[in-house]
């Protein structure tokens, strides 16, 4: 008697336990019912054939186009052969005004709560080139006298940290030197942004939030569609305009010229010219990591 | 209070110290048997007195917390913590670091007993190796919670995703811990079934893996350390002296926490643990707890000497920096802990108070706790690569859900040692199977299943 007491006790307790971490585990719900088997399966960006990639591009072509009632274009532009983009920026004539970020924003598709954006721009101190004593906060009429302004986005490195710590090989470096992100193989593991040196990266706390009027419908399956909650996303130097032969929103936006955009393949190119004529430097010389990101002073 | 082998622990009416084996008839082992072993385990698992259910169910219920915590979290995503952008690792990295050096500090009881043969310490190495599972245990649990997309854990898969190994640090720390877990369930679940079956364990399938588990255990936090002192752009992280200091922690940390459970074991256990072992672990951590002290006194003063960048994450984490101060009072609590444990541990009545030892355990154990979690991942975020200072504090869902890990890696050791414990007292055998109420201590010695 004493013994059967004591196994239906128990059998009370582990399924009274089943129960509760049923109840527990419920709010997960929410998650897996917006999740296909066949997102769950999806394979690698740079293991789909030709096929496949235009299967999954129309897929969510589609997808993207009934969230937002309006038509939108998913394009996977591949590198176009021989070229290397490069970006340069002259500190002597930018006013820090982050028009720069602002069209990033809304280039990419940036979570409008957060007013995330690929770039910051510090306040910075003439005559000094410490970041310690720059300022990203700042708040006031724009240029302030005894400041210069220095706009950061990704570098696009040569020898990029990110990518080496990548424990699934979800960001790479495209052949035409623009680091990029499978959104769609990120772990969000966050080891990236742990190992990049210029904060150039974002992670989707939450699932990024964007009203469908406002969404940029000429998206990229690598650069500026939607992104989903959990994953990493960084600066592409706008490569669904570029690879089109286009200038990146945020050299668009730039109200004093201050960017100069370009094939650094290209000994015609105005970024060549650069590099050539002015005295450029880039950001964190001794960290080895090679940036295609160039600063430079006129005056 | 006075500390001898045989102060009352509640079962010790009877004696059920191990018999030898060479007593026992032995059985050959078969497949059958192997099940019958894994059956008794878990028998053993769900049969205990009140305060084992106690126990448990409290775990339980602290575990189902922290599921419904990481449930949420999962749904709405990361934005539940604390972290940002700026501050993009916290309280479940800082946790997983602790539990990696736990891990490996567990296998101090291995060092001892194999590499200099130190008998006595031969009959507690499964209880460190119960812990380092356990501590492994919380390792994946921590890195988990941690994950924006847990459903694509299968990416991480050789042959199934794409794992950037040997190139990425993290694929090398998945190797270094999923192998650290797999040679020490081996060991302990090979004793454990020929003690079950009452033969002599054979030397060659323990002893080889037990000196790979040395070396292992060193190269878990090694690899752990290499994670952070690999990035170049973290000035706070870039050090040549974090992996040894990683490996000094562990031995505070491991040897702290295994002096307490041998107090708690003589108590609420039957089994025979000696004063030896606690003897040898207190005398490591004299050295490790002053070692560590040394190295983290070394690092404060290479930072603020020279200055620069490298000085700014140190003043934060100790002085604070433009009026930011989140971290100091837990560092200072931290070095106070520490400061205070070295001196307890030298004082010669800490050999004979088991008590005051725990105390200087305990200090020991929450002293790098701290150091080494939220006060080594935080400063490499504060200040940020562009020099903006943003603080972090864990958010509730980040304590509920850590809590929940801790329990489950508690589940898993009081499990592990119960089933250990039953197996080494005599109370599980082939032959038999004894519950541990009933029947009455005098019959309990070969009772029938």
């Amino acid at each position: 008697m004493d013994k059967l007491k004591r196994r239906s006790l128990k059998v009370l307790g582990a399924s009274l336990g089943a129960g509760a971490f049923a109840v527990a585990m419920e709010p997960l719900r929410a998650f897996t019912a917006g999740l296909t088997l066949d997102q769950f399966l999806r394979s690698h960006f740079r293991e789909l054939d030709p096929e496949e990639l235009k299967d999954l591009l129309s897929r969510l072509e589609q997808e993207a186009s009934e969230k937002i009632g309006r038509p939108v274009t998913m394009r996977a532009d591949p590198p176009i052969e021989g070229v290397q983009f490069g970006y340069a920026l002259n500190l002597s004539v930018c006013v820090g005004c982050r028009k720069c970020a602002e069209a990033c924003h809304i280039e990419n598709n940036h979570d409008r709560a957060t007013n995330n954006s690929y770039i910051r721009v510090l306040e910075m101190d003439q005559g000094s080139l410490d970041l310690e004593r720059g300022n990203a906060d700042y708040d006031h009429p724009v240029p302030q006298p005894g400041k210069y302004y220095l706009p950061i986005q990704c570098q696009q490195c040569e020898n990029p940290p990110c990518v080496k710590v990548c424990p699934v090989e979800a960001t790479w470096k495209e052949p035409d030197g623009i680091v990029v992100v499978d959104y769609d193989w990120c772990i969000g593991c966050r080891y990236c942004e742990a190992a990049c040196p210029y904060h150039a990266r974002r992670f989707n706390w939450t699932a990024p939030v964007v009203p469908p009027a406002e969404v940029n419908t000429d998206q990229g399956y690598l650069s500026n569609r939607i992104r989903p909650q959990g994953v990493m996303e960084k600066c592409t130097f706008c490569l669904h305009r570029t690879r089109r032969g286009e200038m990146p929103a945020c050299l668009e936006a730039c109200p004093t010229g201050a960017r100069v955009f370009g094939d650094l393949a290209d000994e015609n190119s105005p970024i060549r010219w650069v590099l050539a004529n002015k005295r450029v430097f880039v950001l964190k010389e001794e960290l080895g990591t090679r940036p295609r990101f160039f600063y430079f002073f006129d005056k | 209070m006075s500390r001898s082998p045989s102060s009352a622990p509640p079962e010790s009416s009877t004696s059920s110290g191990p018999p030898p084996p060479s007593t026992r008839g032995g059985h050959q082992p078969d497949a059958p048997s192997y099940f019958l072993f894994l059956w008794r385990a878990f028998r053993t698992a769900f049969d205990g007195r009140w305060p084992y259910y106690a126990w448990m169910t409290l775990l339980t219920i602290c575990a189902l917390i922290g599921a419904n915590a990481w449930a949420h979290q999962v749904a709405d995503g990361l934005v539940r913590t604390g972290m940002s952008d700026h501050v993009s690792w916290g309280f479940y990295i800082a946790n997983f670091t602790f539990s990696v050096g736990l891990a490996a500090g567990a296998v101090m009881m291995v060092i001892p007993a194999y590499l200099y043969d130190d008998h006595e310490m031969h009959d507690v190495v499964i209880i460190g190796e119960m812990l380092a599972i356990a501590a492994i245990v919380w390792c994946l649990g921590f890195v988990i919670v941690d994950m924006g997309r847990p459903d694509r854990l299968w990416h991480m898969l050789p042959g199934l995703g794409r794992f950037n190994f040997p190139r990425s640090m993290l694929t090398w720390d998945v190797v270094v811990l999923s192998g650290y877990l797999v040679i020490n369930l081996h060991i302990t679940g090979y004793l454990l079934y020929m003690r079950f079956l009452g033969r002599r364990p054979a030397k060659r399938w323990y002893v080889p893996f037990v000196f790979v588990s040395i070396g292992w255990a060193v190269s878990v936090h090694a690899v752990t350390a290499f994670l952070y002192a690999g990035l170049g752009g973290r000035p706070f992280w870039n050090s040549a002296l974090l992996a040894p200091r990683f490996i000094v922690t562990a031995f505070v940390a491991g040897p702290a926490f295994i002096i307490v459970l041998l107090e708690v074991l003589r108590r609420v256990s039957s089994y025979r643990i000696g004063l030896g072992p606690t003897r040898t672990l207190h005398q490591i951590m004299k050295v490790t707890v002053a070692a560590n002290l040394f190295m983290f006194a070394s690092e404060v003063f290479t930072s603020l000497y020279a200055g620069g960048a490298h000085a700014s994450a140190v003043q934060y984490l100790l002085f604070g920096l433009h009026g930011k101060s989140g971290l100091v009072p837990w560092m200072w609590t931290a070095i106070v802990m520490n400061v205070a444990s070295i001196i307890i541990l030298l004082l010669p009545r800490s050999h004979q108070d088991g008590r005051l030892l725990a105390f200087a355990c305990v200090l020991a154990f929450i002293g790098v706790w701290i150091e080494k979690g939220m006060g080594l991942i935080v400063p490499g975020f504060v200040p940020s690569t562009l020099h903006e200072l943003v603080e972090y504090t864990p958010s509730w869902t980040e304590w509920r859900v850590s809590l929940g890990v801790a329990a489950a890696g508690l589940i898993v050791l009081t499990v592990a040692l119960k089933i250990a414990l039953a197996v080494l007292t005599g109370r599980v055998t082939i032959e038999g199977y004894v519950p541990s109420i009933r029947p009455p201590a005098p019959a309990r010695e070969v009772a029938a299943e």
